[in-house]
């Protein structure tokens, strides 16, 4: 599905990821783990395409995208959840979710609707209602769902759980497993490394933009390196 | 009567101009501190052919498609520098507008070009001209807005780096709104241009782009309503009272700062929030929620 081969990516002259290599398997939850500033949101911000990619090479489903430009890459199936969620906060939920489609055709519009209310039975409560007067769990799942109108391939999301109640938390990621299952990749971003593996088919660590750890996560749970410098759980 | 005709053609060509400007600052949230600039190239390029035995109807469009051209080219400039800087260049490229016709005696310099052919419709004529002119694009203002461009508009406005993420090609809406917005400036140029007859380059001067970007705030910045209310308004009342007319520059400058200040959406937007009272009040009196 999306290949990431020896990929560095930065800002002018710095550089924020090293040599990343990894790949993401159709219908999977992929995991980019690690602390603040490890490279993260820059890895997917690269992929995107909103981050200059200095070397090495995105593909999607085999072709090239390292490339493209951004609009074309959302055409092509990749959608992302930035972190902060950045909706239109004086625009409504159903404005927010028409514009998430922008890059489908307009007669599924409706259809690609009602999917999301189905997934997130509240923003069909509140579709008239401006998205900034929403609360924290009801904007993440607005969010996702924008994203999803544009009924990606590859959905990445960065840091979901960011500044979320648990019972939030618990509806985006149930949100993000239904997806998988529907057939849709996931590149999750995400700073708890135990919350991440609840859900995660694969896991790679970050740390200074460099991949130091990569595996499944059924790995990653029977790893005590990892279980001690990631998930907090060192023994004592 | 004359006097009335002559005040509602007016009105009408600052209500073109003025919904030109609102379609890059209201809808696509593009700050333009020199949409005189454009204006003045509708104005300049259609005098120049009609000067020349051109007729007014060819040089119509031909002032709206200069306009539009020099539009694109500081829409061009407008996907590199953003907000303050965005002013800031648009602003120049007003003043260097300006510099240009002053120092081209091709287009009569300092003195303006003189003896601007009638259109030969008479006053009456010219001013339902004017007057339809100034419905349609009202009209295609209205459209545009509810039109899935007027979506991508909002989302740019809103927020520039999220619709990008959403697929939005920014760049391309961008270029399309400076170009529409400027294009429509160049018509109400060549009216002006053939309504006074007389053209010069103080006629298009830093002024005049305020006084477009006061009624696009006064209004309500992308409200087409309020805007084209204020541009008539603001157009009359210097005419009616003296005393506006004398202090026009620091009415509009002390009406900007009130709006800015006081009531950021305009007159539409103090219409909207005095029917949400309404709406509020009718919900107290009955107990019930009235859709």
């Amino acid at each position: 599905m999306l290949r990431l081969t020896e990929l560095s990516a930065g800002y002018g002259a710095f550089t924020a990821v090293h040599g990343l290599s990894l790949a993401v398997a159709p219908a999977s939850v992929f995991a980019l783990v690690g602390a603040n500033g490890a490279g993260k949101s820059s890895t997917i911000m690269a992929i995107a395409g909103h981050v200059t990619v200095q070397g090495g090479q995105v593909e999607l489903d085999g072709q090239d995208i390292t490339a493209l430009p951004v609009a074309r890459r959302v055409s092509r199936g990749i959608a992302l959840v930035p972190e902060g969620r950045r909706l239109f906060g004086d625009l409504s939920v159903r404005d927010n979710l028409m514009i998430g489609g922008y890059a489908r055709p307009r007669r599924d519009e409706a259809e690609n609707r009602a999917r999301v209310i189905e997934m997130f039975p509240r923003l069909g409560e509140r579709l008239d209602q401006a998205a900034g007067t929403l609360s924290g769990g009801e904007q993440q799942m607005l969010a996702i769902g924008r994203a999803l109108m544009a009924r990606p391939r590859l959905l990445m999301v960065d840091e979901v759980s960011l500044g979320l109640m648990p019972a939030a938390i618990d509806v985006c990621y149930a949100a993000i497993r239904r997806l998988k299952e529907a057939g849709v990749s996931v590149l999750l971003v995400e700073q708890s490394t135990a919350r991440a593996l609840e859900i995660a088919d694969r896991v790679c660590v970050l740390e200074s933009g460099r991949a130091v750890w990569q595996g499944s996560a059924e790995e990653a749970r029977k790893d005590p390196a990892m279980i001690e410098a990631y998930m907090g759980l060192a023994k004592v | 009567m004359e006097y009335e005709i002559t005040l509602m053609t007016l009105a009408g060509i600052a209500v073109i101009a003025a919904l030109g400007l609102n379609l890059i600052t209201g809808f696509c949230g593009q700050i333009s501190l020199g949409h005189a600039a454009f204006y003045g190239a509708g104005a300049y390029g259609a005098a120049m052919l009609t000067t020349n035995g051109v007729s007014f109807w060819l040089a119509l469009p031909a002032g709206a498609l200069v306009a539009g051209a020099l539009g694109l080219v500081v829409g061009l400039a407008s996907l590199r520098v953003r907000h303050d800087f965005l002013a800031i260049t648009t602003m120049g490229v007003g003043f260097l507008f300006i510099g240009v016709v002053r120092q081209q005696d091709a287009l009569g310099g300092e003195m303006g070009i003189y003896a601007i052919p009638d259109p030969g419709l008479g006053r009456l004529g010219y001013m339902v001209l004017v007057v339809v002119l100034a419905g349609l694009v009202a009209a295609f203002s209205l459209y545009l807005k509810r039109s899935w461009m007027g979506f991508a508009f909002d989302a740019i406005a809103d927020d520039e780096d999220t619709a990008l993420m959403v697929g939005i090609d920014v760049a391309r809406y961008k270029l399309a709104a400076f170009a529409m917005g400027t294009a429509i400036a160049g018509v109400a140029g060549v009216l002006y241009a053939h309504e006074i007859k007389y053209i010069g380059p103080d006629s298009f001067g830093f002024p005049e782009s305020i006084a477009m970007l006061a009624m696009v705030a006064v209004g309500g910045i992308g409200s087409v309503g309020g805007v084209a209310f204020a541009a008539v308004v603001m157009t009359v009342l210097p005419h009616w009272l003296q005393v506006v007319a004398e202090y026009k520059l620091l009415l509009y400058g002390a009406l900007l700062f009130a709006v800015m200040r006081f009531s950021p959406g305009g007159l539409a937007g103090l219409v909207r929030s005095w029917r949400t009272r309404a709406g509020g009040f009718r919900i107290a009196a009955t107990g019930k929620v009235e859709p």
